[in-house]
């Protein structure tokens, strides 16, 4: 045996990670903010552990300094680092740069700016080869070229040779994966590294560090905020809420019954796809917020919070206990032997009727809309997106029609349609029996107050400059609804009630409001002029799912309350079935498939639709992959626009299949429907 | 990349023309009579000698028919004669421009050499030692003002220290070298003549120091706030996670995406200084460009004026045709 055999050997022994009372701060002028505050846990080699949280809870604080990556004003203060038995807080710099992207690896959220943009992918891929001396520069490149082909990259001979933005996302975070594996490391760890993606990108990319893990033995920490996409990776799992692991046990024991209030909370904030759908569609969201790090509570720190509490949480710190065999938790209630209750079942009014059958209050037919680019040079050719290529719709009065697919399918663009923020190219929109598709805007002006949207982005919908009094003001006085002064205080005041702010609030800025409360404000301007249509666009997905649950209820509420119909475009689709009535899925802007949404989740009748709810992780499902991206939308499709990537297509594919109903109520656009229904998830 | 060079360069030159346009109408409607200027009192009380003049320099003819015999002269490559030094204006161009190319080439490349890494070092060590004393020499140099900071660097080092020599290209009584590119220090080394070689070098340090000293300022500043913003980028934790050296980090994965916003000043900086030496060039007595557009200006010599303002759009475009063609090389993103 020679010497560096037994190196090789000997890490089997020793956990690839030990972690034990760690705690970083942040050195800021109000004082030392402990983003981390003495967290513990191991990775043996070879294994999956997930960190799971809110945004804020210190989870990736705890994996750059892991990596010994934290900048100022962030220090670690105190507990001790392992990796492979050797203590990483005492290393010289240039020791842990030999460690770094050779036996411990990272891969960061976002692939769009994690490349640089100048150098090509070819050297970004190599220079972790060659200069931790592991591999010549022709070994290097022969290497890049095998992990890129075997991270999924078509072609990876001539994709080196390219730049990153030639690339998709889910490219990119390829490369940044092959990046990761450059050297073979020990121990990888991702920092959300599905987030910015499409499910189906996020469902390729999950399967391949699976089988990365389980093909090269190599450890991973995944940090995400979603319990699904740990769940489909890692065996073990551990919850931070305010710098702390609260909860620590295997993945699939904490989603069935979690040990801690706050993991109960988030296991039960998200809608689970592969769950009957109760009567009772509100989720369970708890209130409040986590606690100011700069002052702690005394006791439990999510006592405040916490729906379970009792009189010792608030006094005394929990300790990280065992509750049951190879189970940790924080929490003094199920340290005592309490069982939390399997789902929040919050007794709010039950089912809601069913929307009355009467002539839809929007209808859209063969709706249309290409957007030309500017020529690249004068005698280039003419280039034309198409958006939308022809889509027909309907939405009855009181009901939610939820709008999936992935990214560049034209929803958006739909959404914009409808409201005639843009104008179609072709086709009808009827909204409550008036043609809006060409009316000028004069004419659309008044309709305008019974339709309103909500955006995506609670951060960039609102204007900074004014508060939120003057926002909420302004489209009631725009519109003649109240006069200025007590009139439109007093409205103003009831709309923030509506949607669960303070009154009190109204002379405050946009950046006083946390992300959740924003968007709650862009529901109030939205409900300002009492408005029958709400089309809303992505408006949770910029929000932790605590806060998610709570916009989501508001909107049922709402519904309930005001008899609001919802256009629900949304790419989380266990949310789209929860909230929706009906569902319609696009793919390159026509509609594949669209049914009620149980139904449609319950036994898809497009492949497209199958595939996209195959692709949603939920742990211990086996599940279709769908290969491959969108095509482009510069091309109009011809025949099935999906019959690219379809996993039944056939020749009869390249005539166009019309969108038919094949059942009562279910539309879909297949010669052959139900067909592939491998993915269908049990009602 | 061949069509828009083209394209751009056909864009350039009429760019060029109607920059000529616009100057001619306005040194046209500046109040002022290159007659009196010219002829002084005397002879310009006397009507029959100012309309012969008039008639000899055109000066009689309508507006538009002058600009027209302009733009034919210089569809011919003949840009007219000077007023005042009664030569042609193209020749009295390639009498003076070689001497501002090479102060302000040797000021340029002084300012990038040493406001570059100075803003990279500040940068790197934010809010150190480095930083602060970056700081204050850029404040300096954008905050003096050009004729003070000669007139100091002049007292100081030439008239107190006599460690510099006196305005001028060279010493009275050196020889200028057999005329190539009319730059000294380009055709000194061409004849190999190492004495005045030396001398043209020592003559170029404080004029080139003072011009350069707004520009270095500026290139500091840019340089250092674009390093701290690539220095923030995701890419750059990336290479450190990779376990890539912080040298390697700065110089191969910061500065190049850093250089972009640098590439677009130093262009116009460079072309400013070739076209903005006046105050230098007269305090440092240096028979350039920016002395005869001083020189014309007062004499209201039109054709000087004319040929000069050719000259300075002409370089203006050019530069910046360049830069744009650097971007191509800096950013693929931009090629096509």
């Amino acid at each position: 045996m020679t010497a560096s055999d037994r190196r090789e050997a000997k890490p089997e022994a020793v956990p690839v990670l030990e972690v034990e009372d760690l705690r970083t701060v942040f050195l800021t002028d109000a004082g030392p903010v402990r983003a981390v505050d003495g967290v513990s846990f191991t990775v043996g080699a070879g294994e999956t552990l997930g960190i799971v949280g809110e945004s804020g809870s210190g989870k990736s604080v705890t994996a750059l300094s892991l990596m010994r990556l934290l900048e100022e004003p962030a220090r670690i203060v105190g507990g001790r680092l392992r990796f492979q038995g050797r203590d990483l807080l005492a290393m010289r710099p240039d020791e842990l740069r030999a460690l770094r992207g050779d036996r411990m690896a990272m891969v960061f959220q976002d692939p769009m700016t994690g490349l640089n943009p100048v150098i090509r992918i070819l050297r970004q891929l190599t220079e972790p080869m060659t200069g931790h001396g592991r591999f010549t520069p022709p070994e290097a490149r022969r290497r890049a070229i095998g992990l890129l082909g075997r991270m999924g990259i078509t072609a990876p001979e001539r994709s080196v040779s390219r730049f990153p933005h030639e690339f998709s996302g889910g490219m990119r975070q390829r490369v940044m994966l092959a990046m990761g594996f450059a050297n073979d490391p020990a121990l990888l760890i991702a920092d959300e590294p599905t987030t910015a993606l499409d499910v189906t990108i996020q469902a390729q990319i999950l399967d391949l560090l699976r089988q990365l893990n389980a093909e090269f033995g190599t450890a991973i920490v995944l940090i995400s905020h979603d319990l699904g996409v740990i769940g489909s990776v890692c065996r073990r799992v551990a919850v931070m809420y305010a710098g702390e692991v609260v909860e620590e046990a295997p993945t699939a024991e904490v989603l069935e019954d979690p040990r801690h209030p706050y993991a109960w909370a988030l296991v039960n904030a998200v809608p689970r796809i592969d769950q009957p759908l109760g009567a009772d569609r509100r989720l369970v969201s708890i209130e409040g917020a986590p606690p100011d790090a700069l002052a702690l509570p005394p006791g439990c720190r999510f006592a405040p919070r916490c729906p379970f509490k009792v009189e010792r949480c608030e006094r005394e710190h929990p300790p990280l206990a065992e509750v049951a065999p190879g189970r940790l938790a924080r929490c003094w209630v199920t340290q005592a032997g309490q069982v939390l209750p399997k789902s929040g079942g919050a007794g709010f009014g039950g089912a809601r009727p069913a929307p009355a059958a009467a002539e839809p209050l929007l209808s859209v037919r063969g709706l249309v809309k290409h957007f030309p680019l500017p020529r690249e040079s004068f005698f280039a050719p003419k280039r034309v997106v198409h958006a939308v290529n022809g889509i027909d719709l309907d939405l009855k009065r009181g009901e939610t029609l939820g709008i999936v697919g992935e990214s560049g399918c034209g929803k958006s663009t739909l959404a914009r349609l409808v409201t005639r923020i843009h104008a179609p190219t072709a086709g009808s929109i009827t909204f409550d029996g008036q043609e809006i598709a060409s009316a000028s805007p004069a004419a659309i002006r008044p309709l305008r107050r019974r339709m309103q949207m909500v955006f995506q982005d609670p951060y960039a919908s609102l204007n900074p400059r004014m508060t939120i009094g003057d926002t909420l003001a302004e489209p009631l006085v725009a519109h003649g609804l109240a006069r200025r002064g007590a009139e439109v205080r007093e409205r103003v005041g009831e709309l923030l009630a509506t949607v669960g702010l303070n009154p009190a609030w109204v002379s405050r800025f946009p950046h006083e409001f946390s992300g959740g409360q924003r968007q709650r404000i862009s529901i109030a301007r939205a409900l300002a002029l009492q408005p029958e249509l709400v089309v809303a666009d992505e408006p949770i997905s910029a929000l932790d799912v605590n806060i998610q649950a709570q916009i989501l209820n508001l909107m049922l509420d709402l519904q309930q309350r005001m008899g609001l119909t919802y256009l629900f475009i949304a790419h989380d689709l266990a949310v789209v079935r929860h909230l929706c009535d009906r569902v319609a899925v696009l793919y390159l802007g026509q509609v594949m498939e669209s049914a009620p949404a149980e139904a449609l989740f319950a036994r898809p009748l497009h492949p497209y639709t199958a595939v996209l709810i195959s692709a949603v992780p939920v742990p211990g499902r086996t599940r279709v992959v769908l290969q491959g991206e969108p095509p482009s939308t510069l091309v109009l499709p011809t025949g099935c626009p999906f019959r690219t990537r379809c996993p039944i297509a056939r020749p009869v594919c390249e005539t166009p299949p019309p969108l038919a109903e094949h059942e009562a109520g279910r539309w879909a656009a297949c010669h052959f429907p139900g067909e592939f229904g491998h993915a269908g998830v049990a009602a | 990349m061949l069509r828009t060079l083209v394209t751009r360069l056909a864009g350039a030159a009429v760019m060029a023309v109607l920059a000529t346009l616009v100057i001619f109408l306005i040194a046209n409607t500046v109040p002022g009579d290159p007659v009196l200027a010219q002829l002084g009192d005397l002879a310009a009380s006397n009507p029959a000698t100012v309309a012969e003049w008039r008639a000899k320099w055109g000066l009689d003819l309508p507006l538009w028919e002058r600009y027209f015999i302009f733009l034919r002269g210089l569809a011919h490559g003949d840009l007219g004669t000077s007023i005042a030094s009664q030569r042609p204006v193209l020749e009295d161009i390639a009498q003076y421009a070689p001497a501002t190319v090479e102060l302000s080439t040797i000021a340029f490349l002084l300012a990038l050499v040493t406001g570059i890494p100075l803003g990279i070092a500040a940068a790197v060590w934010r809010d150190s030692w480095v930083d602060a004393v970056a700081r204050v020499i850029s404040l300096i140099g954008v905050s003096s003002p050009t004729f003070w900071l000669a007139f100091v660097m002049l007292a100081v080092f030439y008239g107190g220290l006599q460690i510099a020599p006196g305005p001028g290209r060279l010493d009275p009584i050196a020889f200028p070298p057999d005329e190539v590119t009319g730059l000294f220090l380009v055709d000194t080394i061409l004849a190999g003549d190492w004495e005045t070689f030396h001398d043209a070098v020592s003559h170029l340090v404080l004029p080139a120091i003072v011009l350069a000293a707004a520009t270095i300022g500026l290139i500091t500043r840019t340089t250092r706030a674009a390093m701290l913003e690539a220095i923030g980028q995701d890419y750059v934790r990336v290479s450190r996670a990779k376990g890539m050296r912080e040298g390697y980090t700065i110089l191969r994965h910061v500065l190049p995406n850093a250089l972009i916003p640098v590439v677009t000043l130093g262009g116009l900086a460079y072309a400013n200084l070739l076209a903005g030496a006046v105050m230098t060039e007269t305090v440092f007595s240096w028979p350039g460009l920016g002395r005869y557009t001083f020189r014309s200006a007062a004499a209201l010599d039109f054709p000087a004026i004319m040929g000069i303002t050719l000259v300075v759009s002409v370089t203006y475009l050019l530069v910046n045709l360049l830069v744009d063609l650097s971007y191509a090389l800096l950013d693929p993103r931009v090629r096509r």
